[in-house]
């Protein structure tokens, strides 16, 4: 089970600046269960963004968006809406918004942090990894993510030790940054990486003392449901 | 003295990188850096350089100061988490450190030590941030730092040889904005490349240093090009060193980076000289390029 948190509705919206029309991706999984995604999700998040001003040209559930499989079938039926959108709002963790960010050329943002792993790694484990930071950056770098594709998890840009395209630690492991750098460019937003990100927050990987106590995060523990 | 008040008097400057040895006896560093007293700014002392245990920058700028040679202390984010970090530059700036080169370092993975945890807690745009902080009398936290704020003169690295190049600039921009007085880049052999982006870069008004490795061998530019990524020899360069004799392959090394310096220095702002062990050599090589 990943467990998510709901990005505060401010800074969601801050990464929406100057996009109208908006596609509402959520997942059914980890995401339903945890009350940040499934139909609940996709219904408060569509107030909220129609309250500003924001057009939601579909709401759309897949049953497990970590499934590159399940979201290219499912998201073939909509591309028409899809094209027409600016972006892709995803309520999902942090291997969903990147397994859309995969097969979709739109850019993806997350609206929702990643806060515990509980031991599953996303359903279809593929190369897209998620280390449960709790302050998603996949708004920030077209989908892809710096903390576990740079093998340094730099926010700010690439180290400079690249070669041809290959990490400084294994010449047969992509260069995170030169795989965000390649899709900001495809996306057309490159200007991203002009963005000063601040240091991480790690204390957010730190289980609240409200999750430990769920089945969530420990179930011969959990003292609520 | 800060490296900016160098940039701002003569307009150029010239460092010298600085190894501390693996071991605590630093004589030998020492004397062999003391007849570039008068002819290098600043010794840019390496911060456990290609993630090799070696004794620390800090305590060897603090002994090269005692000596009257003027250190740029390295500090990469390798092996301290924020609170080391801010730490040791406080601590840097009550030993009299003036210049600090701020950097990401290498990955543990590429030293003796691959066992290592990686720590980059911050990377090198958030490092320069944080150090801009306490100068301005404030901790990563908020809070005020008691007494007179530490000073340096804050530089950081970039990689003019990166394919691609733009988010090296980018980067760069960014390490401007965070507070970097100037720029020291890794090695480089190829002029027009060069040329073109210190073009590039010219908006950003920052001093720019063109980074020279002395290349002692020709298996030494060939393992350079194949493992170091941004640095590019090229073959006529390998090829003529490749052509001496064994004994006159000194000669001929300081004679093709005095020829590079003296193509170099009309670009950029300063020249870094990464001597790998030729500091003994570096006399020579200056007045070959008359510097």
């Amino acid at each position: 089970m990943l467990f998510t948190k709901n990005k505060p509705i401010d800074e969601i919206l801050d990464s929406l600046d100057g996009e109208k029309n908006i596609f509402l991706l959520a997942c059914n999984g980890c995401a339903e269960a945890c009350g940040t995604g499934g139909q609940q999700g996709l219904d408060t998040t569509k107030a909220e963004l129609e309250k500003a001003g924001k057009n939601v040209t579909a709401a759309c559930l897949v049953d497990f968006l970590c499934n590159k499989l399940l979201v290219t079938t499912r998201l073939s039926r909509e591309m028409e809406t899809i094209t027409k959108s600016d972006s892709i709002l995803v309520l999902t963790c942090g291997v969903g918004v990147q397994a859309v960010s995969k097969v979709i050329n739109k850019v993806v943002h997350p609206a929702d942090d990643t806060v515990s792993l509980g031991g599953l790694q996303g359903l279809w484990p593929a190369e897209e990894r998620c280390q449960a930071c709790g302050q998603c950056a996949l708004d920030y770098t077209g989908g892809i993510c710096p903390v576990t594709t740079c093998a340094k998890g730099l926010l700010n840009g690439p180290c400079g030790g690249a070669q041809n395209g290959k990490c400084e630690v294994d010449p047969e492991k992509d260069c995170g940054w030169q795989l965000i750098y390649d899709r900001l460019k495809k996306l057309g937003r490159l200007e991203n990486l002009a963005k000063l990100r601040t240091p991480r927050d790690h204390s957010k990987m730190l289980p609240s003392q409200e999750l430990r106590k769920t089945s969530f995060y420990d179930v011969e523990q959990a003292t609520e449901s | 003295m800060k490296l900016i008040e160098r940039f701002k008097q003569a307009g150029f400057a010239i460092t010298c990188e600085a190894g501390p040895p693996k071991g605590i006896e630093l004589n030998k560093l020492i004397d062999e850096l003391e007849p570039l007293r008068e002819k290098v700014d600043a010794f840019n002392v390496t911060d456990l350089q290609s993630s090799v245990l070696r004794v620390g920058s800090m305590a060897t700028c603090r002994l090269l100061k005692e000596r009257g040679l003027e250190p740029v202390m390295q500090l990469t984010c390798r092996d301290r988490n924020r609170l080391a970090l801010q730490s040791d530059v406080l601590s840097a700036a009550t030993l009299g450190i003036e210049n600090l080169l701020c950097l990401t370092g290498d990955h543990p993975t590429l030293g003796d030590h691959p066992q290592a945890m990686p720590v980059f807690d911050l990377d090198s745009v958030q490092l320069l941030a944080a150090v801009k902080g306490l100068m301005n009398g404030k901790d990563m936290a908020g809070n005020d730092l008691e007494g007179k704020s530490p000073d340096f003169c804050l530089g950081a690295a970039v990689n003019p040889g990166a394919d691609p190049l733009e988010p090296q600039i980018i980067k760069m921009q960014k390490k401007v904005n965070a507070g970097a007085q100037f720029f020291q880049t890794q090695a480089v052999y190829e002029v027009d490349k060069f040329a073109d982006f210190c073009e590039k870069v010219s908006d950003l008004n920052v001093p720019v240093m063109a980074g020279l490795v002395l290349i002692k061998s020709p298996a030494m530019a060939r393992f350079m090009n194949e493992n170091v990524a941004g640095i590019h020899v090229p073959d006529e360069i390998i090829d003529e060193l490749a052509a001496v004799p064994k004994e006159k392959r000194v000669l001929k090394s300081l004679q093709i980076s005095a020829r590079l310096i003296k193509q170099l220095k009309n670009l950029c702002q300063g020249i870094h000289i990464m001597s790998l062990g030729w500091e003994r050599h570096v006399p020579a090589l200056l007045e070959m390029a008359a510097l």
